[in-house]
């Protein structure tokens, strides 16, 4: 059973576990999708992509921001079976970019988190540029395949 | 010129012996015919005797040289003149400008007649009102304003600013400006960015290191086990990870020098430079060093200043070389180095910072014999914030990290003697200490309003802005600085972290055109130690009359047990890039289970002002603020607040 305690101006209630079991009776205003104030996700409701999401970090605004803009929206709007298969020369480019500010964008994390996804697979130096490249690859097909709330954030 | 003269002096003399023979001839031909009637009138000189007819042709041939001559003479002058103007009028422009304010050189005799108008037009000019003249500058700047003769032997000095040699490189003009460099202005170099391909932004700050984030300054770095801490400024969190305070590596910035010819833009930040002026009309600043940078767009993103308490800035050198006004990395570098040298540190103020400091300090007392005591004026840690109950709960857990309370306390002088502090407390206590840190609020920096003519609020301090954060076209405010209008809370200034990144995020994006106004609520943090952790977003005073839903706390709610858990990072990143929990280190394991009738383990906090729910406080309670932010957005009157509580799932993890 709850207790309530009153303090002065305060209230205070204790609630055990089966208080709290039954749904809340407590009504929260309908969501507008279209509502101009609200901060978006990822994608905005006319399907474009939102490059101040803050899910991306400062991948959209840094030194390499165009041609992340460029590869990611080449992505995006492909409709190729394989989606983005046409646009690997785009994320070359982003690969030649993001190689020169390591320190922004450090490959080295993003091996040790495909080490400890694929515990199988030991990537090699050869191997490395290519993994990279999948990871980036999985990092956005992950936008798309997982509900907004649990979006990850930029490798 | 001379020609003709010398001309007209070698043919003078034939003239005037010509005029003679003619009158002699007259004479003459007068006496030959005087033995005639007297009635033949004096010689007519048209009517010139016969035998003068041909000195006649003579004197009108030479008559009519002389018109002539004249004639030409007169127009050789005049075109001479023109030439001889425009010639000067070329040579004074191709010379550089001179000031308007210059006094006028004296002008030498020959003038020519163009100088004079110049001059006069200059002498009404004087006469216009400032405004006009510089519209007539503008227009003009191409012709001289004032000039010296031409004959004069010295040329005119020519004046020019004596600037250092980095300010001629800095681009004269940046599309975005950015004054001030911390967490709002940041935010909204990357919101611009992002919005506007290959913008070019330029960030100048007074502090001598680019952008970075101020919790960890008196939170993480605190924690952490690595000595050289205080240089390399990074810290591991719970999960491992490890991350700098400054939001970038200075790769990612680039020389504002190259910023007008980058490619694609960039961000650029100008450090150790202050601006001391603004000029709304002429859309553009003045710096420290006499620079004048012109903009399209600017954020005022200028922050605050920390407060001090009069009684310390009266007590003379003695004492404030022993006070530390903390907010900058530079003060987070000298406190670290007091606390590990001194025996005794005395805290002023019980809100966010002072009690934040307090427990990291405490902290460092276990290791070392280092006193800590804290002492305000309210009740209990947060009093201002925190209902009673809560704060006097708060209280303890923060004596239990090692803090001496002291509260009820209003400092009534502090004197130095003998090396120590002495601190006289109106009800008569005595405290003596070696340093002091005084959290005693922040003023916000509103130096440039004068110069801009910006409103300042009288109520909350700061720039008065709209609730789109704008104060007047193309000038934005944001961060601890703006005094902005809450659509739903009404007007405030938030003086908190994820405030700076909204609402630099907002101001980023209403500089881009978005016209935005302020709806997101921002929310804020605290960690007291590793059992007191909370969440708060909106209104959290606690004047306000509030309603409290606490469950038992077991050993999983705490700060340490949710950052483990969720395997993310620090929440200073968390409302920015993902929802997180904070990591807060823990040496002692926390308490399993203790079931008090007064263990306000973890909860929901609602603050009401009329019925509404204008702030909520989550107890321990993490990952749960999206749930919050809907019900203050919302801003319904909800008539049992239990079930509101329920919402949030207190009992799960």
């Amino acid at each position: 059973m709850s207790s309530v305690r009153e303090e002065g101006k305060d209230r205070i209630i204790f609630v055990t576990k089966e208080d709290h079991a039954s749904p809340s009776s407590a009504e929260l205003v309908e969501e507008d999708p279209n509502d101009p104030y609200e901060e978006r996700g990822l994608i905005l409701p006319s399907g474009e992509i939102n490059w101040n999401c803050p899910c991306l970090g400062g991948m959209a605004s840094g030194p390499c921001g165009t041609e992340f803009k460029d590869a990611f929206s080449c992505f995006h709007y492909s409709k190729e079976e394989v989606k983005g298969s046409d646009c690997l020369e785009n994320f070359r480019a982003m690969q030649e970019c993001m190689q020169r500010y390591p320190e922004l964008y450090p490959q080295e994390d993003e091996k040790e988190q495909q080490q400890q996804q694929s515990s199988e697979t030991k990537p090699t130096s050869q191997d490395s540029a290519e993994t990279s490249e999948n990871g980036w690859w999985r990092w956005l097909l992950s936008f798309y395949k997982t509900p907004a709330s649990l979006w990850p954030t930029a490798p | 010129m001379l020609k003709c003269r010398t001309v007209w002096r070698t043919l003078a003399p034939l003239a005037r012996t010509s005029s003679t023979v003619c009158r002699q001839n007259a004479r003459r031909a007068g006496l030959n015919n005087g033995r005639l009637p007297a009635c033949v009138p004096a010689a007519h000189m048209s009517t010139a005797p016969a035998g003068g007819g041909r000195e006649n042709q003579l004197y009108v041939l030479l008559v009519g040289a002389t018109c002539v001559g004249g004639a030409i003479y007169a127009y050789r002058t005049v075109k001479g003149d023109s030439q001889r103007y425009q010639d000067r009028i070329d040579e004074i422009s191709s010379r550089p400008l001179k000031t308007f304010t210059e006094e006028p050189a004296t002008p030498t005799q020959s003038e020519p007649p163009g100088e004079r108008i110049n001059q006069r037009i200059l002498g009404i000019m004087s006469l216009l009102p400032f405004h006009c003249r510089t519209i007539f500058e503008q227009n003009h700047t191409d012709e001289p304003v004032i000039e010296a003769s031409p004959e004069e032997a010295a040329e005119p000095p020519v004046v020019e600013p004596d600037a250092s040699p980095a300010s001629h490189k800095v681009s004269s003009h940046t599309p975005y400006l950015l004054i001030g460099g911390g967490t709002a202005s940041f935010a909204a170099a990357r919101s611009i960015r992002a919005r506007d391909p290959g913008a070019r932004v330029l960030i100048v700050t007074d502090e001598l290191v680019p952008p970075y984030m101020r919790p960890p300054l008196s939170k993480e770095l605190w924690f952490s086990d690595d000595p050289s801490v205080t240089e390399t400024l990074r810290f591991k969190q719970w999960n491992g990870k490890e991350r700098s305070i400054y939001f970038q590596p200075p790769s990612f910035y680039i020389n504002a020098e190259e910023l007008g010819s980058a490619e694609n833009g960039g961000v650029a930040v100008l450090t150790g430079k202050k601006v001391v002026h603004m000029d709304v009309r002429g859309n553009k600043i003045k710096l420290d060093d006499d620079t004048e940078i012109s903009y399209d767009k600017c954020l005022i993103a200028t922050g605050g200043v920390p407060r001090n308490l009069q009684v310390i800035e009266r007590a003379g050198e003695e004492v404030m070389k022993r006070t530390t006004l903390f907010r900058k990395v530079e003060d987070f570098k000298s406190l670290d180095k007091v606390s590990r040298n001194v025996k005794s540190i005395t805290i002023i103020g019980g809100g966010f910072l002072g009690s934040e400091l307090a427990c990291a300090l405490g902290r460092r007392s276990t290791e070392s014999d280092l006193e800590v005591i804290q002492m305000y004026p309210e009740k209990g840690n947060m009093g201002k914030v925190l209902p009673e109950y809560l704060s006097n709960w708060t209280t303890e857990k923060v004596k239990k990290e090692g803090v001496k309370i002291i509260s009820e306390a209003l400092v009534k002088s502090v004197v130095s003697k003998d090396d120590k502090l002495e601190i006289q407390l109106k009800d008569g206590r005595l405290v003596k200490t070696d340093h002091i840190v005084a959290a005693v609020g922040l003023e916000p920096n509103v130096d440039l309003a004068k110069s801009a003519g910006l409103e300042v609020d009288s109520d909350f301090g700061g720039f008065r802005v709209n609730a789109e954060l704008q104060a007047r076209s193309n000038i934005w405010v944001a961060g601890d600085a703006a005094c902005f209008y809450d659509i739903r809370l009404g007007r405030r200034r938030v003086e908190h972290h994820d405030h700076a990144v909204v609402s630099g995020r907002l101001a980023g994006e209403n500089m881009t055109g978005a016209n935005k106004p302020y709806w997101h609520q921002s929310m804020f943090w605290s960690d007291l130690g590793p059992d007191v952790g909370y969440e708060a977003i909106g209104i959290v005073d606690s004047s306000l009359p509030t309603v409290g839903v606490f469950a038992k706390a077991t050993a999983k709610d705490t700060p340490k047990a949710a950052t483990e858990e969720s395997g993310t990072g620090i929440r200073s990143e968390s409302e920015t890039e993902h929802t997180a929990s904070s990591p807060v280190a823990s040496s002692a394991p926390s308490p399993t289970g203790v079931q008090h009738k007064d263990e306000y383990g973890k909860g929901v906090i609602f603050y009401l002002r009329d019925k509404v729910v204008v702030g909520i406080i989550l107890w321990n309670v993490f990952n749960r603020m999206p749930i919050a932010r809907k019900i203050i957005k919302d801003g319904e009157e909800h008539a049992d607040l239990n079930e509101v509580a329920k919402l949030f799932n207190i009992h799960d993890d």
